[in-house]
């Protein structure tokens, strides 16, 4: 059973979507079928409601350094309207979770930011005054337990910060593929988003509701992330009538083709914990700034990892799925698959997971067990697709 | 929605049907397809081989989902639609016709076998 349903779930089932539980969240899985819409995302846009995702607010004069010490990633180095992909790990260095950081305008107080950009869109988020502020978003199912740790981190390190978690304020869409400025351009009635870059947000009034609109996703396309009041998201969802609404089952396929991690399968604390530098994402960890778990890794970048995430492809008939054994071809074990698929993009059958450092060179040749029968597959470094 | 429950078809609660005779078709329902989505593989024994009712004799894949196919009725594997091997969308195009599965010569139904309308409760 799901404890939490999306604003726009009404929406949804009135448009005849299937759903699934994912992270206590009733969430659409698909709306069509995950061909259409992948194929969308890939050649047109689609437009997709992740409101499953967390969102905590963090303020104050030591905003910045809170952030800091408890994400991978330079926070110091960002600018209001600037965000950068991070992990949040344990003093062991393994991930608890993946997140975005985005930094809010100067002065913008914890829990009030979608408040405070009202009026702003258009606006030069450099201008005003005050202290940094930042808006950062965990997985479904990880925003309470995200929001406990900030606070017990603040607390023990005595630092002047506001925290506050605004996942039931905030919903969010994601409109995604190389027609996604076009389209988000026309919806937006003040503020300017076709000229932000990669990985920059702004403020901006889509169907007339201050948004927060960033040029960031999860498919590999060209896209934006669109965070907006809850008690608004209705008429935001309305202003990308026409395009292609998609699902988490497409949503997971794009991820899949492009090798980007999925929180709680293809790492997780308990399940498979890993280090960013075991999953591919060592371009986040910054040895250079203080944060809980920079110890460990510095350790572990100058030992090297004993396995790494890497792609398979398999190269006879059958579908490599997430917990499926990877041997040398002759029986002996050299990892384990986390995700797997077949690519609706490639049509062929893909897989993400661990494998011994030995194994996992580009092109190795290695077997993926599929209900006792070793299959014949290739290591591939991911992206699957050239992007 | 409503999906297509043929009358002269029988079937199981897990969604195979069978049709009638000395050598019976077999394949999964309209809902199955739905239900599982875009199929991407599927997994089928032999000619030769044996089926058991209510036992397991194959695995269908879609993308998102893999589910074991069960047999309606016991008896010997006669003909196999390798025809989905290439193309297994064929189920979910066209799950009574092109995108059947086996053909058994018969021996015995399964004791759970459902008439159309005990399905189409089933599946309301």
């Amino acid at each position: 059973m799901s404890e939490r349903s999306p604003p726009l779930h009404g929406v949804h089932e009135a448009h005849g979507a299937k759903f699934t539980d994912f992270g206590g969240w009733a969430m659409p899985v698909t709306f069509d079928s995950i061909r259409e819409e992948h194929a969308a995302v890939r050649d047109h846009v689609g437009r997709f409601d992740v409101s499953h995702m967390g969102e905590i607010e963090v303020a104050g004069p030591d905003a910045t350094t809170l952030m800091d010490r408890l994400t991978t990633n330079d926070v110091s180095a960002l600018s209001p309207g600037d965000s950068q992909y991070a992990a949040i790990t344990t003093d062991e260095g393994v991930m608890l979770d993946d997140t975005v950081v985005y930094r809010l305008p100067d002065g913008t107080p914890a829990g009030e930011a979608a408040a405070t950009i009202d009026g702003m869109a258009g606006a030069d988020l450099d201008a005003p005054d005050g202290d940094p502020a930042y808006l950062f978003v965990p997985n479904a199912g990880h925003d309470e337990e995200t929001y406990e740790r900030w606070v017990a981190h603040r607390d023990e390190w005595d630092l002047d910060a506001t925290i506050e978690n605004t996942t039931d304020g905030w919903a969010m869409l994601a409109v995604q593929g190389p027609e996604a400025e076009a389209v988000v351009t026309e919806a937006v009635d003040a503020g300017a988003v076709a000229d932000l870059s990669r990985f920059e947000a702004t403020v901006a009034d889509v169907a007339g509701v201050p948004s927060w609109v960033a040029r960031t996703g999860y498919t590999g396309e060209d896209g934006f992330e669109v965070l907006s009041p809850t008690s608004d998201i209705e008429a935001v969802w309305a202003a990308f009538e026409g395009v292609q609404p998609c699902g988490l089952g497409a949503r997971d396929t794009l991820r899949t083709e492009m090798g980007f991690l999925l929180s709680g399968q293809d790492f997780d604390p308990e399940g498979e914990p890993r280090t960013p530098y075991e999953a591919g994402i060592g371009f986040v960890v910054k040895l250079d700034t203080e944060f809980v778990g920079r110890d460990a890794l510095a350790a572990q970048q100058e030992a090297g990892v004993e396995e790494r995430f890497i792609g398979v492809r398999l190269l006879e008939r059958g579908v490599p799925r997430g917990g499926y054994a990877v041997t040398d071809g002759d029986l002996t074990r050299v990892g384990h698959l986390t995700s797997g698929t077949m690519s609706p993009t490639l049509d062929e059958p893909i897989g993400l997971g661990y494998l011994h450092v030995d194994h996992a060179e580009d092109g190795a040749e290695v077997a993926v067990v599929v209900r006792g029968d070793e299959k014949r597959a290739e290591v591939v470094e991911p992206p699957f697709l050239a992007r | 929605m409503s999906f297509d429950v043929p009358d002269e078809l029988r079937y199981l609660e897990s969604h195979e049907w069978t049709t009638d005779g000395d050598v019976v078709r077999v394949g999964i329902t309209d809902f199955a397809q739905d239900e599982l989505g875009d199929v991407v593989f599927v997994e089928l024994p032999a000619e030769g081989d044996e089926v058991v009712a209510g036992d397991a004799f194959g695995v269908i894949e879609s993308i998102k989902a893999v589910s074991d196919l069960y047999a309606p009725v016991s008896g010997e594997v006669v003909g196999v639609n390798e025809e989905l091997f290439d193309r297994p969308e064929l189920v979910n195009d066209d799950p009574y016709g092109d995108g059947w599965m086996l053909e058994v010569a018969f021996e015995e139904a399964s004791g759970d076998l459902l008439d159309p309308d005990a399905y189409a409760d089933q599946i309301a």
